[in-house]
C-alpha cells in the first residue's frame, strides 16, 4: 500500500506479526520507513504502535515470551535474522523512551556510556564527542558548566534531551522515539519537537505519539494503527486532511479514540 | 448533619484513638528500656577505663576493651564474608531469576534462613566447625555472624534492584550494552544507596547477637587479636556479667549494653541518611 509514496526506504517491514505469549499484537504489518524523514505512528492505546517500534531494535528480546515473525529489512539486511548481532543493530538504531532515563552517573558519563561500548576514544576525543552530542541535542549551553553533576539533577525536559544526546552520541542511523514528550511540560515538548526537526537532517526518525497535533507538527509521514493492524499510511498532510479510510478520519477528527 | 457523616466521624475518631494508644504502648516500653539502660549504664560508659582496660576478675576494676575489639573484629570479618555473597546472590535473584526453579527455591530458602533463630545458626557452626577444629575461635564466631548477614543482604539487594525501573535497563540495552555491563554500571549503581542501607542494618543486627557467639567464639578474659583463639565479645560478656552476683561486673554489663545500643542507633541513623540521599536523587 505504501510502495507508491516512499522512494528511499530505510526500513522495509514485510508481513510482520508479533506475539506477546499467545496474544497476537501485530497482524501482517507491511510498511516502508523513509530515510532521513520523520515517520509518526499514531493510534489508540494498545494498537501496537510501541510494539512495532520496539521490533526495530529487537527490544522485545529482553522478555522471553515476546516474539516477532516476518521480515524487517534495514539497509538490505533482515534484522530479525537470529544471526544479526544485537549490539551492532542497537548501535545503528538508537532509542529514546517515554520517561527520561538518565543513568545514575554524571552528565558526561551518561553520554560516554554508549560511546565506550563501541569505540576506544582518547580523553580528548571523548570530550569532543560528548560536546558534539550535547550540542546536537540542544543541551550544551545549559550543561557545559556542570558536566560532572549527576544526570538526575537536571529537569525532566533536560533529562530527555540528555537521553537523546546519549542515543545520537553512538552515531546511529535510525532514532526511535517512544512518546518522547508525553511526560514533559509544553515548553520542554516544544524544545524536543524543534530538536526532531533538526535531527531529521542526519537521521531516520520514527516517533510514536499519543498526541495527534504533535504528529501533525513533527512528522513527514504518518501511519495510523488500530488493533494491531496498519490501517493507513501516507504523507502526514494527506493523512490529516484527506485520509482515504473512514477509520482514520474518525480517529483524527476525534469521533473515536 | 446527617447521621452517616456523624457515624463516619465517630469511627474515624475511634480508630485514631486506638492507633495512638497502640503507638504509645510500644513507645512506653521502648523508652523504659532506654531509660533503664541510660540510668545504669551511663556511669560505666563515662568511665575512661571502659575503653582502656580488659574485662576484670570479680572484685577489681576493669573495662571492656577486649570485648569491644573482639566484637569489632568478628563483625568486620562477618561483613566481609557476607557482603559479596549476599550482593551477588541478590543480584542473581533480581536480574536473572525470571524463569526456572533455581531462583524461587533460593528465595524461599533465603527467607527461611532470614527468620532462623540465631541460636540454631550458632549450633550449626559449632557442629560443623568448632567440633572439627577442636576449639572455640573468632573465626567460628565470624562464620556464624556471616550466616546471619547473608540472608539480610540477599533480601535487600534483591528488593533494591527490583526498585530500579525497567526502563533504565531497557535504556542501557537500547544502546547495545551487554547484560553484565547493564548490571554493573547501571542497575547496581542506581541501587547502591539502598544496598548500603541494608548492609548497615545487617551490621546493626549482628552487633547485638549473643546466641550464635556462645557456641562459637565463646569468650576470652584477656586481650586477643588471634582469630583462631576464643575471642571476647560484647554480647557474651554482657550475658555473663549481668548474671553474676558482683556489682562491678553488673555495672560493666550495663555499660556494654548501652554501648551496643548507641552503636546500633548510630548505624540506623547512618542508614536513614544514606537512604534519604538515594530517594532525593529520584
Amino acid at each position: 500500500m505504501s510502495d507508491s509514496i516512499i522512494t528511499n526506504p530505510k526500513i522495509l517491514i514485510k508481513d510482520l506479526n508479533f506475539y506477546y505469549g499467545k496474544f497476537h499484537a501485530l497482524k501482517q504489518v507491511n510498511l516502508d520507513i523513509p530515510e532521513k524523514k520523520v515517520t509518526a505512528f499514531i493510534g489508540p492505546s494498545g494498537c501496537g504502535k510501541s510494539t512495532l517500534l520496539r521490533t526495530f531494535n529487537r527490544m522485545y528480546e529482553l522478555y522471553p515470551k515476546q516474539k516477532a515473525q516476518g521480515d524487517i529489512i534495514l539497509d538490505g539486511k533482515n534484522i530479525l535474522d537470529p544471526r544479526q548481532d544485537l549490539n551492532k543493530l542497537r548501535a545503528k538504531v538508537g532509542m529514546v523512551f517515554q520517561k527520561p532515563t538518565p543513568f545514575p552517573m554524571s552528565i558526561f558519563d551518561n553520554i560516554a556510556f554508549g560511546v565506550k561500548l563501541y569505540e576506544n576514544l582518547s580523553r580528548r576525543d571523548m570530550a569532543e564527542r560528548v560536546e558534539w552530542a550535547l550540542r546536537k541535542a540542544a543541551l550544551w549551553d545549559e550543561v557545559k558548566d556542570k558536566l560532572k553533576q549527576s544526570g538526575n539533577s537536571l529537569s525532566g525536559g533536560q533529562q530527555q534531551r540528555l537521553c537523546i544526546a546519549r542515543a545520537i552520541a553512538v552515531k546511529p542511523e535510525v532514532v526511535l522515539l517512544d512518546e518522547p514528550a508525553s511526560a514533559l511540560d509544553p515548553i520542554s515538548t516544544a524544545h524536543i519537537e524543534e530538536l526532531i526537526h533538526e535531527l531529521k537532517e542526519d537521521y531516520t526518525i520514527v516517533i510514536v505519539t499519543h498526541n495527534m497535533q504533535q504528529a501533525a507538527r513533527v512528522s513527514d509521514y504518518t501511519a495510523y494503527m488500530y488493533l494491531g493492524e496498519l490501517i493507513e499510511f501516507g504523507n502526514t498532510d494527506t493523512i490529516f486532511t484527506t485520509p482515504k479510510k473512514k477509520a482514520t478520519e474518525d480517529y483524527i477528527t476525534g469521533k473515536f479514540g | 448533619m446527617d447521621t452517616r457523616y456523624l457515624r463516619r466521624r465517630i469511627i474515624n475518631g475511634f480508630n485514631l484513638t486506638i492507633s495512638l494508644l497502640a503507638m504509645l504502648f510500644g513507645l512506653f516500653w521502648l523508652s523504659w528500656i532506654l531509660w533503664t539502660l541510660l540510668e545504669h549504664g551511663i556511669q560505666g560508659l563515662l568511665n575512661s577505663t571502659l575503653f582502656t582496660q580488659m574485662t576484670p576478675p570479680p572484685g577489681s576494676n576493669g573495662g571492656l576493651l577486649n570485648a569491644i575489639a573482639g566484637s569489632f573484629f568478628m563483625t568486620m570479618v562477618a561483613t566481609m564474608i557476607g557482603t559479596p555473597v549476599g550482593i551477588l546472590a541478590g543480584t542473581y535473584l533480581a536480574e536473572f531469576g525470571q524463569k526456572g526453579w533455581l531462583a524461587p527455591t533460593t528465595r524461599f530458602i533465603n527467607d527461611i534462613l532470614l527468620s532462623a533463630p540465631s541460636i540454631v545458626i550458632g549450633l550449626f557452626v559449632y557442629e560443623i566447625y568448632v567440633i572439627n577444629v577442636g576449639h572455640f575461635s573468632g573465626w567460628a564466631g565470624s562464620f556464624a555472624l556471616a550466616l546471619i548477614v547473608i540472608p539480610v543482604v540477599v533480601r535487600t539487594t534483591e528488593n533494591m534492584l527490583r526498585l530500579v525501573p525497567n526502563t533504565l535497563r531497557e535504556a542501557a540495552a537500547a544502546l547495545g550494552a551487554p547484560q553484565w555491563k547493564i548490571i554493573m554500571l547501571v542497575t547496581l549503581r542506581a541501587s547502591r544507596a539502598g544496598i548500603l542501607t541494608g548492609l548497615l542494618l545487617a551490621v546493626a543486627r549482628i552487633s547485638g547477637e549473643t546466641a550464635p557467639l556462645l557456641f562459637t567464639a565463646l569468650n576470652n578474659q584477656f586481650w586477643s587479636a588471634n582469630m583462631n583463639q576464643p575471642m571476647a565479645n560484647l554480647p557474651v560478656v554482657i550475658f555473663q556479667f549481668a548474671m553474676s552476683p558482683y556489682d562491678d561486673w553488673r555495672n560493666l554489663a550495663w555499660a556494654g549494653a548501652l554501648l551496643i545500643t548507641f552503636g546500633v542507633l548510630t548505624l540506623n541513623i547512618l542508614a536513614r541518611v544514606f537512604f534519604r540521599q538515594k530517594t532525593a536523587l529520584h
